[in-house]
């Protein structure tokens, strides 16, 4: 077999690795004073690779490399979320990684890195290369949580964040090689054949399966496996926080979406029991315990946690309803994600980090604008329209209920309830309560300009759903997966 | 002329203008802004009313436009004869609002007055709006004005009754909302007036008129889950407590008549002798739990449950007495409800308190602000004349009607209430002068002597010629009763 070389289909990839290689190489000559020409570099990189992703795009979808890459639509497009992401993090983020010394070559090297392992895993049709990708995005978080190498409570989690995680690989590699076992192939449409021809053994497959949910369930940071999210959500610089929660959430449905609904789509009546487990305990968990935290991105970390509960809501219908209900859901939550972390930077100052739900006091007397901003912020994660986060909480629910799975979106709703409550009480501190902090609210332009359309993408998104709801439709449809 | 979006969208983005230009300092543009806008979005509503055709059950002034392809939803407006009385209504007491708030508030007035306005029009669009979502949006979307104006302008305790007043009203739209997405998935449509023929199950029905009814009821507010009521009323800002009782109550009781009645005919025949146990409760109960408040906004908070209780009675009674008794006490409980509020912020704005015990005597002061309030407070215990009594009497008669006891028992609300009003008028109106507060009031200025003087021409109209908000309602109520007599089994 002749190995089908196709370069456009990794177009995305080779940009940014070049890039990643460029930026190093070059700030080696730059002096400290001029970091920011590393950091127009960085984002020249990103648009170009969010151009590469778009221009390769097609309708039909194709594999490379003897079927370890594959080229379709709902990749496409979701390598040029991730670089917009990336690029919008980097962007809010620049006043903060200034003061505390992390506007640095290292800083976009590994953001960048990490961006090309989310597209190595959003491209991935084969076991190895999803394996790869993951390893290198995850290689390169760790590296960025313990960036603040003087910071105990960073290298703390940097720690728990690696033990956790290369355990979490482990397990997922084992599961993979049971699948592998039973089916005698790594490539995810051979496995999906295999699993249709009804040849593999059943036992095995069923075993590797929990291992492989297991996995998935670590990189999503679902209940019961969700222990290192608020240490290192709580540990790790605010920066390094956001690229964390967001375009590896992007990578992970993908991920999910190629093992449970492509290769293993011929269980989906088992792993869906163990969703629907998963799904409930991280929806509760984390809206319950969300309730007791101070600390704003430990907040932000549960909140995530049942973020990533109604998510898998949507993906256990096992239907093209629900797995694009659950794309437009970690799509949405990116969105409010970058901004929301974006807020707790734009706060933060020289020697103060804005991490305590107290440091949002009275900001509607500091700046109406910026509270409107964090508002929407909270209102989008709490679902409430009309912002994008209404949208997503309503197609997966409509998935489940679809599904029949009526009960668990009255669970889903009640455990929202609960979640408005500290969502609440952020605009509560920002509206009803005096400042006790009356420093003045300091940004570069280009950071606030970011941030101030990433606030109101939340809301126009969610006045105007459909484009962002059909790319979805689309995406899966064209990716020759279902 | 598309009328419905105007009336959405103009006071929404006079709200925006408002926030966009008013700053503390040039509070005065900010009002003028704010009344130029809700003076136009009542301006665009009139419309409704004088090309409103009385002789078709059909909707209105009808807007339709593709919004989410992905699930079927439209931006789908248009009003029957019952909702569109209920958008003038929102839109007039927008403009009382305003005027009520004119010197007396002083801190961040852009964010107060555009908080009102945007909330104006997102019920409006909450009233006109025939598809399911559109509507879900709206009528969630409206908790976050009304959310900012308890929490921030309100009494000491206004933390605890915003919190309360959101997290007890998203309970019941959440369930909600999986209720329409259930409808949905059967119908494939989110058309509302598509769900009035779709086949269902009585358990089914059963289950959805519980998810709706909690959503519903908790709005009206029904006995036993009324108590966010008091306290969201007695922390509110006067303006705040106006819009509570005079028009986002109302959106219950438009939803037990455009939803639960229309949609799930057999469960609410099923359900009815529940719905009324509580509605009898909340009239009887809650009357005697008002009567014995210290604090003038309490009572009046006790006595709009109270009130409301008659409304979903007579929804309840299928008939087309009892559904117009309803529909006119709503509207009559907006203007009296309001004007009661209006009233006890006039004196709070002078005395800063709400004790009727801090009060005696007031007539020798204000002796102007005395007469407006003796009509209103007639006209909460339904006096003949007022607009109080075409409602109440209407019910009665249904009531009795169907069954001798239970006009007797919902009669007694004309007791009741003339026992609560009247006393607690008579001790802060009449009397000796009480104290020296009271000795130096001044009585009513002319803002406040016509914002009064409007409504009070308001509630005369309607006691003394109710014919034509009747006649309006009188088609579509017909059309709905169809609908309910309608099994769906």
């Amino acid at each position: 077999m002749t190995p089908d070389v196709n370069f456009s289909a990794i177009a995305p990839e080779i940009v940014v690795l070049c890039g990643a290689c460029a930026v190093l190489l070059i700030d080696l000559f730059v002096a400290e004073t001029r970091r920011h020409v590393s950091f127009w570099l960085t984002q020249i990189v990103l648009l170009a690779a969010a151009w590469a992703s778009l221009a390769s795009m097609q309708a039909q979808p194709s594999t490379a490399f003897s079927g370890m890459v594959a080229d379709d639509m709902l990749a496409d497009t979701l390598k040029f979320m991730s670089c917009v992401a990336v690029s919008l993090g980097l962007f809010v983020s620049r006043s903060y990684c200034v003061v505390r010394g992390l506007f640095r070559g290292e800083t976009f090297v590994l953001a960048l890195f990490t961006l090309l392992g989310t597209m190595v895993m959003i491209a991935a049709s084969s076991f190895v290369t999803l394996y790869l990708g993951l390893e290198l995005q995850a290689l390169a978080l760790y590296a960025m949580v313990a960036m603040h190498r003087k910071s105990n409570i960073a290298s703390e989690a940097a720690m728990k964040y690696f033990v956790l995680g290369a355990l979490a690989s482990g397990i997922l590699l084992y599961g993979m090689s049971m699948v592998y076992g039973a089916t005698g192939s790594l490539d995810v449409a051979v496995v999906a054949r295999e699993l249709a021809g009804g040849g593999a053994n059943r036992l095995i497959l069923l075993f590797g399966l929990v291992f492989v949910v297991s996995g998935i369930a670590f990189k999503l940071g679902a209940v019961p496996y969700h222990m290192w999210v608020p240490d290192v959500y709580d540990g790790a610089p605010t920066v390094m926080t956001l690229l964390i929660g967001t375009a590896p959430k992007l990578a992970a449905y993908v991920f999910m979406l190629r093992l449970l609904g492509v290769a293993l789509g011929g269980l989906w009546l088992d792993w869906q029991g163990m969703l629907i487990v998963l799904s409930l305990l991280s929806m509760v968990f984390g809206n319950v315990v969300a309730i007791a935290q101070t600390n704003i991105k430990r907040m932000l970390a549960y909140s995530s946690i049942a973020n990533m509960g109604f998510m898998l809501m949507g993906f256990l219908a096992a239907n093209p309803n629900g797995y694009s209900a659950a794309l437009f859901y970690v799509i949405a939550y990116v969105l409010t994600s970058v901004a929301s972390f974006g807020m707790v930077m734009l706060l933060s100052r020289e020697g103060f980090e804005a991490d305590q739900l107290e440091d949002f006091k009275g900001l509607n007397q500091r700046s109406p604008w910026w509270a409107f901003m964090m508002l929407l912020v909270m209102f989008s994660l709490a679902g409430i329209p009309p912002t994008v986060g209404f949208y997503a909480k309503f197609t997966v629910i409509q998935a489940a209920v679809d599904a029949g799975f009526v009960w668990l979106a009255v669970a889903a709703v009640l455990s929202s309830l609960v979640g408005a409550f500290y969502y609440l009480r952020v605009v509560k501190l920002m509206y009803f309560d005096d400042p006790t902090d009356t420093e003045p609210i300091d940004a570069r332009a280009d950071s606030r300009a970011i941030l101030t359309m990433n606030g109101l993408a939340l809301l126009v998104f969610g006045v105007l759903p459909q484009p962002l709801l059909g790319v979805c439709v689309v995406a899966l449809a064209h990716s020759g997966l279902l | 002329m598309p009328y419905l979006s105007l009336a959405i969208w103009v006071p929404i983005v006079a709200g925006l203008a408002v926030l966009a230009v008013g700053r503390d300092r040039d509070a005065g543009l900010a009002r003028w802004i704010s009344l130029i806008g809700s003076v136009v979005g009542l301006l665009v509503t009139l419309p409704l009313w004088l090309h409103f055709d009385t002789s078709t059950a059909e909707m209105q002034f009808v807007e339709q436009a593709e919004w989410i392809p992905r699930f079927d939803i439209h931006y789908h407006l248009g009003v029957d004869g019952i909702s569109m009385l209920l958008v003038l209504l929102n839109s007039l007491m927008t403009l009382i609002v305003v005027w009520s708030a004119w010197e007396v508030i002083q801190v961040r007035v852009a964010q107060y007055m555009a908080a009102f306005l945007i909330q104006s029009g997102l019920i409006n669009g909450a009233f006109s709006a025939l598809d399911g979502i559109l509507f879900y949006s709206f009528f969630e979307a409206m908790l976050i004005p009304m959310y900012i104006i308890i929490g921030s302008w309100g009494g000491p305790n206004r933390v605890y009754a915003a919190v309360k007043f959101f997290l007890y009203t998203l309970l019941g739209s959440l369930l909600l909302l999986v209720g329409f997405i259930y409808l949905y998935n059967v119908s494939e449509t989110f058309a509302i007036l598509e769900w009035y023929r779709v086949p269902l199950s009585l358990d089914v029905q059963v289950l959805l008129f519980i998810a709706f009814f909690l959503s519903f009821s908790v709005k009206v507010p029904m006995w036993p889950v009324h108590t966010w009521l008091p306290d969201a009323h007695v922390e509110a800002p006067t303006g705040g407590s106006v819009i509570l009782a005079a028009i986002t109550l109302k959106i219950g009781g438009y939803g037990f008549v455009r939803f639960i009645l229309p949609i799930l005919p057999d469960a609410a025949h099923y359900l009815s002798g529940f719905v009324i146990t509580l509605s009898l409760i909340a009239v009887v109960y809650i009357g005697f739990v008002a009567l014995v408040q210290a604090d003038m906004k309490k009572l009046i908070a006790y006595s709009s449950i109270s009130h409301m209780g008659f409304v979903t009675l007579g929804f309840f009674l299928f008939s087309a007495l009892g559904l117009e008794g309803g529909l006119v006490q709503m509207i009559s409980h907006g203007f009296v409800s309001a004007a009661m509020f209006l009233c006890v912020g006039v004196m709070y704005d002078r005395m800063h308190t709400r004790l009727i015990a801090d009060y005696g005597g007031v007539v020798n002061t204000m002796p102007k602000f005395a007469a407006f309030m003796m009509l209103f407070a007639m006209a909460n215990a339904g006096l003949p004349a007022t607009s109080g009594f075409v409602g109440e009497f209407l019910v009665i008669l249904a009531a009795v009607k169907v069954n001798f006891w239970l006009g007797f028992t919902a009669a007694t609300i004309m007791i009741l209430g003339a026992a609560y009003t009247l006393w607690m008028y008579k001790r802060v109106i009449y009397g000796e002068v009480a104290n020296d507060h009271v000795r130096a009031l001044s009585d009513v200025n002319r803002r406040e002597f016509w914002m009064l003087g409007s409504v009070a021409l308001l509630v005369l109209w309607m006691g003394v010629w109710p014919r034509p908000f009747i006649d309006v309602m009188h088609t579509s109520v017909e059309g709905l009763l169809a609908h309910v007599a309608k099994s769906k089994l």
